[in-house]
């Protein structure tokens, strides 16, 4: 009986501190129509800076309190929405998406760079105090915190439901041109709920400090909790998102007191909130097509058949003849700058064409890294299964959220991202804790890669196949069909297309991509661990991809030769790790709203160049915008 | 029987009754026409038509079936078409390829094996915007933008054609060559259910008209009974003579 009291005790106290993060990330996803991925990471800083001013700085607990609640995060809050957010309701989901992946990584930098790794603690308050009810120990902390909840859920409840700036801000959901006529400034209302959306993610923070421990990703990930709550709310109303963090608070703690510990349970209680997600998202209803004009966005140019053909060919000639001159060391990382390029080029189909955004594609590349090894035969055949398994999940987790938006696709894709990372990719029957597999390079008509050398050629090979085949798509029928898809999903559909399916198949095709990568990956290395498809690190990976340019074969070639410096430059210079993050972060916050990123400026610069008088000029040069004539491109590449 | 069967639909977005009770048909081969002050729901009839917009009550039939729940894909292939007020088009992709991707969807797994070019030329000349055909969607002016979602539609062949406010944005002798582009698309036995702010136009193509006010048909008639009706005259004609009164969205 009072360990029943105890857990509940403990799960009503959790459950307090997600309504009141969840009950911030709905109001500004209300207001603003912008999903804050960052929500987690904002709450995760401001922790920090409590923890500065109260433990390191000495200041009182109330002081501090106040001063991060009250003044830093309302006014970080609003920093953020004027320089980052303006306006991104109104982009396409996936330039949000990327705009706050940004912010998130950011912070995480921040972070990093500001309160370098080591223990830090935060006393509960009132310390040990508590009432004792039978055996169970009830700290006044918790108590405070569910009434804290109550208080956060109540207030924003009364402010949207009972006051005029509040009707303003729920009319502006189904119609944001509303919100103007109601006589509100959409911008005050949009700096508001950003500014009290930052105090409750603060907030939530600083009271799961003391349970959760001071640690950079533990808060951060609690965007997924609190998205999870909300998401039974439809990401829209405050009372049944306050019931769903209980019922999470709840569930988690009960799993933790009742459910019996064996090692296969033991990632269980992590993924509690996702699983308890994908339940919800199984049950929301169909989501409508928004209709309102498009502008076509400005695509990087797309090259011939001839010669993109002509550049892989010189691509695999230069590394072929290269190969043999470099050291060893050099060579595995030409090979992994160009795996990373494959799975950037796997971005560049789901997100550059098809305008989805993937938020776990490295656990897709571990997938086909995992099935590769398991296999254990060094054949193309293995490369196949190893691909096409990776495909089939890839299916899977768009399958339940087939009926929504891309957001819901997108957010769908992290929460499984930790799934995987926290209950699969760990577990006996994978990777195995703390353990790796062994995988064998490929054996190919008698051909051995079993060197280095050899295997970057044939990396090269793959790479430089896998571009071609990606550019001719683009320029086929599919590619014409993706383009239409994501100027107008409502024509398309009015026009008979089966949006469900195509955008399953375009998901699948994307981590069937990344699988195949994976799967190179594991040859290469040799041996591969769970540690390296950790769910975060495919954050940096959709910020290159999107800062080097997502829409073009050259932007994903830069993107993993970047991709490839990271762990290089952090090991190096352990001291930049948080400056790296910091770096890629908000470079995505200020290259995401142009997709074609920095590859575009290379093409830019390719114009001037030719534009110049002293350029060698061939007699005609036919304008970008011409009909393609499609009945000339093969596009069986499907 | 008509062809089109609408019967008392209702949509409510939260306090606004946008349709209300809302009954239309359209009878297989002819012009029907749907006119109505701003706001009077026309669009959102459209949508509900098209199954972008679930109505709170009533329902949709086409040819005797009942299409609730039907996605919009599916009432596409069962041969429904129509064109946006708020356009539409596929910006990033040139004027022929917006009419070769309808094309294509139409023709399913097939059209992504043969070839559907000289089909899709004949539409632009058809509508009369061959000389846009490379240019981009988002780069032309709106009339050009209207009759491209036009040749869009008629790609994809259908029997029932949904058309919202596709004149305006016209001149006058577009206007006129679009008149009898309707003619001529009824003759080939389409149905056609048009939604129009240009009187004259309406009153010389249209055999019969529904009008809506508020939400709630008011009226239903051929041109000469709509022209007499007083609550018509008083709701939507007003005062003003009988042409263009409405506006841009
Ligand atoms: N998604 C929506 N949410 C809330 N209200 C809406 C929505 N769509 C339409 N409305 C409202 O429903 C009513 C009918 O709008 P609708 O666009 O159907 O009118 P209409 O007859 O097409 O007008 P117009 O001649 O201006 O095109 C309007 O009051 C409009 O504000
Ligand atoms: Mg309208």
């Amino acid at each position: 009986m009072s360990t029943l009291l105890s857990f509940t005790a403990l799960g009503l106290f959790t459950g307090a501190a997600y309504a009141i993060a969840a009950s911030g990330l709905v109001l500004t996803y209300t207001t603003t129509r912008v999903f804050n991925l960052a929500h987690g990471a904002i709450g995760m800083v401001m922790a920090f800076v409590y923890w500065q001013l109260s433990v390191a700085w000495g200041l009182p607990i109330w002081a501090a309190l106040g001063l991060v609640l009250l003044v830093i995060a309302p006014l970080f809050g609003i920093v953020i929405e004027r320089v980052m957010m303006r306006g991104l309701g109104d982009a396409p989901v996936s330039v949000g998406l990327v705009v706050t992946v940004g912010l998130f990584v950011g912070l995480i930098g921040v972070a990093q760079a500001f309160w370098p790794p080591r223990a830090r603690t935060v006393d509960q308050f009132f310390g040990r105090a508590g009432v004792t009810v039978g055996d169970a120990h009830i700290s006044y902390h918790s108590l405070l915190t569910i009434a804290l909840s109550m208080v956060v859920a109540g207030g924003l409840y009364v402010l949207l439901n009972r006051t005029r700036i509040g009707a303003a801000m729920r009319a502006s959901v189904d119609n944001p041109e509303l919100l103007g006529l109601f006589g509100g400034r959409p911008q005050r209302v949009s700096m508001a709920s950003w500014a009290i959306g930052a105090a409750s993610g603060a907030l939530a923070g600083i009271l799961l400090t003391p349970v959760l421990s001071l640690d950079y990703y533990e808060l951060t990930l609690l965007v997924i909790n609190a998205y999870a709550a909300a998401m039974l709310g439809r990401l829209r109303s405050l009372p049944l998102t306050f019931v769903g963090a209980m019922v999470l608070g709840l569930l988690q703690s009960y799993a933790v007191g009742y459910l019996p510990s064996s090692e296969l349970l033991q990632g269980f209680r992590a993924v509690i909130p996702t699983l308890m997600l994908f339940g919800v998202l199984l049950f929301v209803p169909q989501a409508r097509l928004r209709v309102g004009q498009v502008k076509g966005i400005v695509s990087a140019p797309v090259p011939s058949l001839r010669r993109s053909v002509t550049a892989g060919l010189v691509l695999v000639g230069v590394v072929a003849a290269a190969t043999p001159l470099l050291p060893a060391d050099l060579v595995m990382l030409a090979s992994i700058a160009l795996i990373y390029g494959m799975v950037m080029l796997s971005l560049v189909l789901l997100t550059g064409y098809g305008g989805h955004v993937s938020l776990a594609q490295l656990t897709f590349v571990g997938i086909g890294a995992m099935v590769l090894a398991k296999l254990d035969s060094p054949s193309v055949f293995a490369l196949v299964v190893a691909a096409l398994a990776a495909a089939a999940v890839g299916a899977l987790i768009a399958l339940p959220v087939l009926r929504l938006t891309g957001l819901y696709l997108a957010l769908a894709t992290l929460a499984f991202g930790q799934l995987m990372d926290k209950l699969v990719f760990q577990a006996p029957f994978a990777f195995g804790f703390n353990e790796s597999l062994t995988a064998q390079r490929l054996r190919l008509l008698g051909l051995e890669f079993g060197t280095e050398q050899a295997y970057l050629v044939l990396i090269a090979i793959c790479f430089a196949g896998m571009a071609v085949g990606l550019l001719a798509l683009r320029r086929g029928r599919i590619g014409r069909l993706l383009l239409a898809m994501r100027d107008s999903p409502a024509a398309c559909g009015t026009l008979g297309l089966s949006l469900r399916w195509f955008r399953v198949g375009l998901f699948a095709a994307s981590a069937g991509m990344a699988g195949f990568a994976g799967a190179l990956l594991a040859g290469l290395r040799q041996t591969v661990a769970a540690t390296d498809f950790q769910v975060f690190a495919s954050l940096p990976l959709l910020l290159l991809a999107v800062v080097c340019g997502v829409t073009s074969v050259t932007g994903a070639l830069t993107g993993g030769f970047l991709l490839m410096l990271l762990p290089l430059t952090q090991s190096e210079y352990p001291a930049l790790a948080g400056v790296v993050y910091l770096i890629i972060g908000f470079g995505a916050v200020g290259l995401g709203r142009d997709p074609n990123g920095l590859a575009n400026q290379l093409f830019r610069l390719g114009g001037w160049l030719r534009s110049q008088s002293w350029w060698p000029r061939r007699s005609y040069e036919p304008p970008l915008t011409a009909s393609a004539p499609a009945e000339e491109v093969p596009s069986g590449v499907a | 029987m008509a062809l089109l069967d609408v019967a008392d639909v209702t949509v409510r977005f939260g306090g606004v009754t946008a349709v209300d009770g809302a009954s239309i048909s359209a009878e297989q081969s002819r012009i029907t026409g749907l006119i109505g002050p701003n706001g009077a729901g026309k669009t959102t009839l459209f949508n509900v038509i098209t199954g972008l917009q679930p109505p709170t009550a009533g329902t949709v039939r086409l040819g005797g079936r009942n299409l609730a729940r039907w996605p919009p894909s599916r009432r596409a292939r069962a041969g429904m078409g129509r064109t946006f007020q708020r356009l539409e088009a596929f910006g990033s992709l040139t004027v022929r390829e917006n009419v070769l991707v309808a094309r294509e969807i139409h023709q399913g797994v097939k059209g992504l094996l043969r070839g559907s070019g000289s089909r899709v030329d004949e539409l632009l000349e058809r509508v009369g915007i061959s000389g846009y055909a490379a240019h981009r969607a988002d780069a032309v002016p709106t009339g050009v933008a209207r009759l491209l979602e036009m040749a869009r539609v008629l790609a994809i062949d259908p029997r029932l054609l949904l058309l919202d406010e596709p004149s305006s944005g016209l001149d006058e002798s577009e206007t006129a060559a679009f008149g009898a582009l309707l003619r001529e698309l009824a003759a080939e036995d389409r149905t056609i259910l048009l939604v129009e702010h240009d009187m004259d136009l309406v009153m010389s193509v249209c055999d019969v008209i529904h009008v809506l006010e508020f939400g709630r048909i008011i009226a239903s008639g051929t041109p000469e009974e709509i022209r007499a009706d007083t609550r018509v005259q008083e709701a939507y004609l007003g005062a003003e003579p009988a042409s263009a009164t409405g506006g841009q969205p």
